[in-house]
């Protein structure tokens, strides 16, 4: 295990990280859009909101699929093709989502198809993504090939990964509120929804988080408890504490700042909570990708066994290098130019783009 | 070595190729669209920015219209395809993760980010942002989306003729390609001339939506009174002789390069993939490569170019003599010899030798030593069933793992007639434009035109197939069969329900696109209020002031 792949597997936990930060909100708004919002001025509204960015902030994760298979093959095979109707459900909702985005504004006439493609194809994901990083944690079983066992799409489900599943949901929902309170306008009735419902939400993020856990201990620790690979790496079990108290810090900083309507500090609380909880996620994980019920100990999908040549990760490494950056700078100028609230007057529907 | 077993049915490989192939072939009809739009796009506002004439900005904003709603089902589908090589090729995945994931991944990063976050500014910050940063954000679209068609390609383009690489064997007894030099596997021999040919063809498909929309105008600038008619009529005038020009500039420009960039790209074919070169040319027997011009998927069958002509396409020495399909099937011809600098062949199916290609196919594995492909011959004799999608009579082949030789030389041949009459449609917009009022006659021209973008539509998705169908039976050339990549944990009902599901919301994608496109085009490209425009201006710039008072002349003039 040395140093480049390490870095990858911190790379890929901190690039998934930034996809349930920036796509989780705009996700959590589509999940809100029938509840929160009433008519076509509101939904035009919602959508508007997120109308400039949310393309980018998907790229996301495109970069964390190109990431993983270019670093860790094995592990981009084995969960695609094991979680497979899962996986094109997925791609499927995100497909009928990203159209309906814009479609809903220039096609009217079948604005009832858009409306419900926006809602479905934002929770299904949502939902799912969790579900399939209960999956991975959990434990599935895999051959010696690492080729996926167990029963399609009904065979992932379980109360662990069911439990975050409806974590995810429960957190994305949080940013949605968040992000539309920020962002519309105040004297829109979407705005005072969304302020009200989002101290609720956090509060049942939090409840999921502790059963989540709970749940953790109770039905999947003894897989690590039998497998001494598994056993708790001395830093990563470090980290798992340092992100369960980030999450807690952003859950109680998002209240706080939400009851005082200070909607920036609201928002960045909660997206701190994503993030963190990806964290957790890497060094539950560590240094493992996906974990085998069966064979655990050779069958697991782990760092060593999956990771890149250092010559792929070496030309990956200057590819970050030079990438990221670019694309933090394109992330800046995006949201400062379209910092601020959404002007109530720039919603007009039929007309814009 | 070998840890991997190949246990996935023969109708299991051909489900997951049929998914592939289907989702690939969505993708390719936005995605060129996009692509050649971008420009136009660009070019539209570049026009507008150094004349700032409010006729310019329409156009651009309408220009952008079209493009996002084609760019944005591109975007859509596009998740589909990256994730597709694990869900469907999970052994494929893991053979070249090392060399293929890192350019989607850098794709990701130097593509996709720029085009989706200045598409943003492009669609949404017309009033937000100075006139210059508006121009360059529609540049840096355009390039963002050529950009990432050549970091795909060099991911195709590695599997066509795979370079810079080593084969080796992992702690676990998996087999997999491991990169020995990153350049040499992303420029490697095919990597250049196909992604100039790439997107060379691109650019033609988006000048012939460009013509065919400026045609459209042309028709219907002539009917006065004309319910659709949301424009003034001048302006349909004015738009459509503006659109098909521009069009017809670069449909030209792009129509010619694409003699000299096919060219390479054949010659490229001939020296690195003599199995597909074969194909196309339906070249069973050893002897000169000859051009065939029409034909039954065979030489024996088909018209050929006279030899001198023959030998100026094909390059000197496969002119004089260049081996068949049926040697090469029997692996007699020692392959070496048409290795480029950069590759590295391994011999045969060596670095997955043991395995069964496939159960189906269980009597033979491919004999290392023999870089041979289990081709779909039915014997060079008998043309016409080659002829057929898949139509493999042969017992000893399935359609697995072979190579129908007479599908790709049916779509190949298809590819260069296309070319041959996009010739002539490019006359027939010349002849348009020639009238001093274009605006009147030809109309069986003009109504040919609309259908024009047909032509590069069927020319991109034949060449694509020609690319794709004569690599089989290999994933990698040379180096893994198709059969051996797909995923094995993916069974035929999970790939019978994901075909259905993507046919039924692709064909509402479609249908969706198709009315809100030809809505948009009907609408066309509307005059910004002069108050209006005066906002765009922005704050920033001479231009901009001078843009706001000739709006604001034209709106006194209009009065």
């Amino acid at each position: 295990m040395d140093l480049l792949q390490l870095l990858w597997y911190a790379l890929e936990t901190l690039v998934i990280g930034a996809y349930f930060v920036l796509d989780g909100f705009d996700l959590g708004s589509g999940v809100l859009y029938p509840f929160i919002a009433k008519g076509e001025q509101e939904k035009s509204i919602v959508r508007r909101t997120i109308g400039p960015i949310w393309d980018g902030n998907e790229v996301w994760l495109l970069t964390a699929g190109g990431a993983l298979f270019a670093a860790f093959a094995p592990a981009y095979a084995t969960t695609f093709s094991g979680f497979y109707l899962a996986i094109m459900l997925v791609l499927l909702s995100l497909i009928i989502r990203a159209v309906s985005v814009e479609y809903a504004s220039v096609d009217p006439k079948w604005h009832t198809m858009w409306h419900a493609f926006f809602f479905v194809g934002s929770l299904l994901p949502a939902l799912l993504f969790g579900v399939a990083v209960g999956c991975v944690v959990g434990g599935v079983p895999l051959n010696a090939a690492g080729d996926y066992t167990g029963i399609p799409l009904f065979g992932l489900i379980n109360p662990f990964s069911l439990c975050c599943g409806l974590l995810s949901l429960a957190v994305m929902i949080c940013q949605g509120c968040a992000w539309l309170a920020l962002k519309t306008p105040k004297d829109c009735p979407v705005q005072a929804r969304a302020a009200k419902a989002h101290p609720i939400m956090i509060i049942i993020s939090v409840v999921l988080f502790i059963l989540t856990g709970l749940l953790y201990f109770v039905a999947v620790n003894h897989v690590a408890s039998v497998n001494p690979a598994l056993n708790t790496h001395g830093f990563a079990g470090l980290c798992q504490w340092v992100f369960v108290i980030l999450i807690v810090v952003g859950a109680v900083v998002a209240l706080i700042a939400t009851l005082a309507k200070a909607r920036v500090w609201a928002f960045l609380g909660t997206s701190l909570v994503p993030l963190a909880l990806a964290g957790l996620l890497g060094a539950t994980l560590f240094p493992n990708f996906v974990i085998s019920t069966v064979d655990t100990a050779t069958n697991t999908i782990s760092l060593a066994s999956a990771a890149a040549g250092d010559g792929t990760l070496a030309a990956m490494t200057v590819i970050a290098c030079i990438g990221v950056p670019l694309v933090l700078i394109y992330h800046i100028i995006a949201y400062r130019i379209f910092r601020g609230r959404q002007v109530a007057e720039n919603v007009n529907p039929g007309t814009q783009a | 070595m070998g840890t991997m077993t190949t246990t996935a049915s023969a109708t299991t490989l051909l489900l997951a190729r049929f998914q592939f192939a289907m989702v690939v072939f969505f993708h390719f009809l936005f995605v060129p669209m996009s692509i050649g739009l971008g420009l136009f796009v660009a070019i539209a506002e570049t026009k507008y920015y150094r004349s700032g004439d409010p006729k310019d900005a329409a156009l651009t904003k309408f220009l952008a219209k079209v493009f996002t709603a084609t760019f944005l089902i591109g975007v859509a589908t596009g998740i589909t395809m990256e994730f597709s090589f694990g869900t469907n090729w999970a052994n494929y995945a893991r053979f070249v993760g090392d060399i293929f994931g890192a350019p989607l991944a850098a794709e990701a990063l130097f593509a996709f980010f720029l085009e989706s976050v200045f598409l943003g500014i492009v669609l949404f910050g017309r009033k937000k942002v100075g006139r210059g940063v508006y121009l360059l954000s529609t540049w840096l679209v355009w390039i963002g989306s050529v950009l990432s068609a050549l970091w795909i390609i060099i991911a195709d383009s590695w599997m066509q003729t795979p370079a810079g690489y080593d084969i080796s064997t992992t702690a676990n007894g998996a087999v997999k390609a491991t990169i020995t030099n990153f350049w040499a596997a992303a420029f490697n021999p095919s990597t250049l001339p196909r992604y100039l040919h790439t997107v060379d063809a691109l650019l033609i498909l988006g000048s012939f939506i460009i013509m065919a929309i400026g045609a459209y105008y042309l028709i219907k600038g002539k009917k006065p009174g004309s319910k659709h008619a949301q424009m003034a009529e001048g302006d349909q005038i004015f738009f459509g002789r503006k659109l098909l020009k521009v069009g017809c500039i670069v449909g030209i420009i792009t129509v010619v390069l694409m003699l000299p960039l096919g060219d390479i790209q054949s010659k490229e074919v001939i020296a690195n993939q003599p199995t597909k070169m074969d194909a196309m040319e339906g070249h069973f027997t050893d002897g000169p490569l000859g051009v065939s011009l029409i034909g039954a998927g065979n030489e024996n069958a088909s018209l050929q170019l006279p030899s001198f002509l023959s030998s100026i396409l094909t390059g000197a020495g496969a002119a004089k003599s260049y081996p068949g399909l049926d040697t090469l099937n029997k692996g007699t011809v020692d392959l070496s010899q048409y290795k480029s600098s950069g590759i590295t062949y391994t011999n045969g199916v060596e670095p997955t030798k043991g395995q069964q290609p496939s159960a189906a196919n269980g009597n033979q594995t491919i004999p290392a030593q023999q870089p041979s492909s289990n081709y779909n011959n039915n014997g060079s004799a008998n043309a016409a069933t080659q002829a057929g999608i898949s139509s493999s009579s042969s017992a000893n082949a399935t359609p697995s793992d072979s190579l129908n030789a007479g599908f790709t030389y049916q779509v190949y041949h298809l590819m260069i007639l296309m070319w041959v009459l996009m010739i002539l449609w490019l006359i027939f917009a010349l002849v348009v434009l020639n009238r001093k009022k274009s605006f009147e006659g030809g109309k069986v021209k003009k109504y040919l035109l609309i259908f024009g973008p047909l032509l590069p539509f069927i020319a991109i998705q034949t060449g694509w197939m020609t690319a794709e169908v004569g690599r089989q039976p290999w994933v990698v050339y040379n180096q893994m069969l198709t059969s051996q990549g797909v995923s094995q944990s993916v069974n035929e009902i999970q790939l019978v329900i994901t075909i259905i599901l993507f046919v039924i919301f692709y064909v509402i994608l479609f249908i969706a696109w198709l009315r809100v496109t030809t809505r948009l085009i009907k609408k066309g490209p509307q005059l910004e209020s002069a108050e209006e425009l005066a906002i765009i201006g922005g704050k920033k710039g001479r231009a901009a002031q001078a843009a706001a008072a000739a709006a604001a002349q034209s709106a006194k003039a209009g009065e």
